[in-house]
């Protein structure tokens, strides 16, 4: 009992509080900002700036502030620094190709429509025999699309690991202990070192010529899972543990059943943690699953990457600097939606 | 970015995935369920069992076939949807065909054969066509070139002469070991042509680049030069940053090094072995056993594809210099691919000759898979240590005939010449074995029918009875 208390403070101490901090900072930002009633403001124009400042100032200005600095500095160091490519794309060369992208996205779907025109044309004519799927290359577009079904199948996957274990951990110790060895040795590894051992039992398993999914489609879903399981499996053991004694005791009293302690006490007191724990978990998800498509050459966004820089045009580095910030978008969102889940889980965790 | 939800995620039925996932965690093998399939053997004529198609390729100007053949509609024509797929290197995009996720590939010559004699990984992989002759270069850093060119023997213009032989490399080779350093190079795969071609340059300059040992895949006991394995288009790169003082490889990644200023192309593999077999189509036994009809639709489709590349001199190859700088195939800028797809190549800037047969994919019989280019690749491998052992001639005959498949090549290319689309001389009438071919650039003759006597005939490489081990040859 002893030790694995101790092990879960100390997980507690590494993982929770950290984002809690993260979020503390984020929250005071938007808070501080809070508006400030200003009677003063109609009659003088320079206090009427000062009140507009005091409210949009931290929230708006400031961030418009920083990305405008970052996006000049961008534009007028990248030039300097010259590749073999070329020299370095700015923020207009990187806009441009964003746009291009578009574009040959929307010329794949014309395609796609005259593929399945001629199609339809040839099988009512009876001169092909069955409807085959548009097989041109895979745009842009198609590849973010693969990429987040890709880390949602390997995030839920990891969900429905790691929170039913998460639990039985937090609420025996003695599962903790046999546990949690495996649990500090499994996580630091990275996805890199997963892939092979994947891919080969991935390959080995799935034998059917026209499996339902790409093998390649799982091979990567499997490695977020196995890389983002530990998050939200140390958060749901912590919570589960940190719950209030008393309140187990009050279970006792009133004889609640294993089932009622577990959805009546335990699960909504753990929830805020599971959430935190969740978040973090996606939001390594995202990144192993960029460098898994990148090394594995699955499909997705990890693959244009480096089918980009293995063209080495004059236009790679830009499509590829897009796609770096297409990646970061696409992590900070996922976050904020986690992060808004989070909050709600915290809402309406009354206990 | 919600533009893009309905995009792919009907194609793939985000449900099912799903449902499927969980049924993967629990059970073991899925059951065979590929519908449509066609259970009777269909003559090599016969109707196509499995249209829907993947291949993966490499970003080489070599995997031209498979783009033409895609882009103009052959694949269509014989009832066939073909996806072609980039893939990361050569190691990936075999075990893509082998595990299945790729039905068939840009291969190297080298990787059908190896794979069916259990060099590195074991599966019987088939080469039922040859994809093109020639097309690869050697190129040496700035460094090394400075250091080399004063000595070169010049043509009356001034220009160096060539080809230009690997032992001006030696003394650069012995100024490196001077300060301590190895003197390295790139090649793409160990059992890659460019591997046997720059071997078979240096040796011929005099310079070992080492052997292999039985279970080492590093191929460094002797070494003279340090050979070392990099991806086709990381090359470049590799050569920049200093890694490496030279590289073998395919293009564009030669012309690349001239473009950017990096390197220059010392010789083409045309000079090291005229009109030498370079790509295959590699594909499993047991897909060729199993949709023999698709098999040879695939076959019909390329054989068009390389009869449309090589067709009226060369007519075509400006566009299909175009459609190879697309992202999605070669990607590499159309100015870069057309420096050696379009009949000249350029060695250092200024230095741009005539190279009419730098790829040749249809001409001189360039898509049938003689099993003497198969036996010579196995002599090479024997030759450098990755065939431990000595082995009879009709062991190397054997392995030929297991690998390289003119059979089905013929069936698909009759067909062809019946109905008059390429004409009858182009396919050649053989017993799968060329005359002996005197083209290399030591002068040694090579006859596929004795290759335990061609062994015998280098000054550098394993004689009959030796052996490689850590401690050297013995």
């Amino acid at each position: 009992m002893a030790t694995a208390t101790a092990d879960l403070a100390e997980l507690k101490e590494a993982d929770v509080p950290q984002t809690r901090a993260q979020d503390t900072v984020l929250r005071t930002a938007g808070s501080e900002a809070a508006p400030k009633p200003d009677g003063a403001a109609g009659s003088n124009p320079n206090a009427a700036l000062q009140a507009f400042l005091a409210r949009f100032g931290k929230p708006l200005l400031a961030p418009a502030l920083g990305i405008l600095a970052f996006l000049g500095l961008w534009a007028v160091l990248a030039p300097q620094v010259d590749t073999s490519l070329g020299a370095l794309p700015g923020p207009v060369e990187v806009a441009e190709q964003g746009v291009t992208l578009f574009g040959e996205w929307q010329a794949s779907q014309d395609a796609k429509a005259e593929f399945d025109a001629a199609q339809a044309g040839r099988i009512a004519a009876g001169t092909q025999a069955q409807a085959f799927e548009y097989s041109g290359p895979p745009t842009f577009l198609d590849q973010v699309v693969t990429s987040l079904q890709t880390v949602a199948l390997g995030f839920i996957l990891a969900t429905i690991f790691a929170v039913p274990i998460g639990l039985v951990c937090g609420l025996s110790p003695l599962v903790n202990a046999a546990i949690n060895p495996l649990v500090q040795i499994m996580k630091p590894v990275s996805p890199l070192a997963w892939l092979p051992i994947v891919t080969m039992v991935v390959s080995a398993t799935i034998t059917s010529a026209d499996p339902m999914l790409a093998k390649s489609f799982v091979i990567s879903a499997i490695v977020v899972m196995l890389c983002s399981l530990w998050p939200t499996l140390i958060n749901t053991a912590v919570g589960t543990a940190s719950i209030d004694k008393d309140l187990l005791n009050v279970g006792r009293v009133l004889r609640l059943g294993w089932f009622a302690k577990l959805t009546r006490l335990v699960l909504p007191s753990s929830l805020p943690y599971i959430f935190t724990g969740m978040r973090l978990s996606l939001g390594v998800g995202w990144m192993v699953l960029i460098a898994a498509e990148m090394l594995a050459q699955n499909p997705g966004l990890g693959k244009f990457v480096w089918d980009e820089f293995q063209n080495g045009s004059s236009q790679s580095l830009a499509r590829i600097m897009f796609a770096v910030i297409v990646i970061g978008l696409i992590g900070f969102l996922l976050d904020r939606m986690m992060m808004a889940l989070e909050k709600l889980a915290n809402r309406n965790h009354a206990i | 970015m919600t533009k893009n939800r309905g995009i792919r995620l009907d194609r793939r039925g985000f449900t099912a995935a799903l449902l499927m996932s969980v049924a993967l965690a629990g059970c073991g093998k899925s059951d065979d369920k590929s519908s449509g399939e066609v259970a009777a053997p269909a003559a090599a004529s016969g109707a196509v069992e499995k249209p829907n198609l993947k291949f993966g390729f490499i970003k080489l100007t070599d995997m031209a076939p498979l783009a033409i053949a895609k882009e103009k509609g052959f694949f269509a024509e014989e009832g066939l949807n073909v996806a072609l797929e980039p893939q990361a290197n050569w190691k990936v995009l075999l075990d893509g065909v082998i595990g299945g996720q790729l039905d068939g590939a840009h291969m190297l010559a080298g990787q059908p054969i190896a794979a069916t004699i259990g060099y590195g990984t074991k599966a019987d992989l088939i080469a039922p066509l040859s994809m093109d002759l020639n097309g690869n270069a050697i190129t040496l850093s700035n460094k090394v070139w400075s250091m080399i060119k004063a000595d070169l023997p010049k043509q009356p213009d001034g220009k160096p002469k060539h080809p230009i032989s690997a032992s001006v490399l030696k003394p650069v080779v012995a100024s490196f070991e001077k300060q301590g350093k190895p003197f390295k190079m790139g090649m793409v795969f160990p059992v890659s042509t460019h591997n046997y071609e720059l071997r078979y340059w240096l040796a011929a300059g005099g310079l070992n680049p080492g052997y292999y040992t039985a279970g080492d895949v590093t191929g460094l006991i002797d070494a003279d030069v340090q050979l070392s394995v990099t991806p086709p288009p990381q090359m470049p790169a590799t050569l920049e940053a200093g890694t490496i003082e030279g590289y073998c490889v395919g293009e564009p990644w030669n012309q690349a090094a001239v473009f950017k200023k990096i390197g220059v192309p010392v010789i083409t593999d045309d000079e090291i072995w005229n009109d030498n077999p370079e790509k295959v189509f590699g594909m499993r036994k047991d897909f060729a056993e199993k949709y023999p009809g698709t098999t040879a639709a695939v076959l019909r489709a390329v054989i068009k594809a390389q009869q449309w590349l090589d067709a009226d001199n060369g007519a075509n190859r400006a566009e299909a210099v175009k459609i190879l700088s697309q992202p999605n195939y070669v990607g590499a800028d159309y100015e870069v691919i057309a420096a050696s797809m379009t009949g000249k190549f350029t060695f250092e800037p200024g230095d741009t000759r005539e190279a009419p047969g730098f790829n040749i994919f249809f001409d001189k019989f360039a898509g049938y898979p003689y099993y003497s280019d198969a036996i010579w690749y196995l002599t090479q491998m024997r030759r450098w240590g990755q065939i431990a052992e000595d082995h009879a001639d009709q062991w190397y005959f054997d392995t030929a005939k297991a690998v390289y498949r003119p059979d089905l090549y013929l069936a698909a290319a009759k067909t062809l010449a019946e109905d008059g689309t390429i004409p009858k001389a182009s396919i050649p009438e053989t017993d799968g074995f060329r005359k002996p071919q005197s083209g290399f650039i030591d002068g040694v003759t090579y006859d596929g029918k004795q290759p335990n006597a061609y062994l015998a005939k280098f000054p550098i490489g394993l004689k009959e009875g030796q052996r490689v081990t850590p401690a050297g040859v013995k």
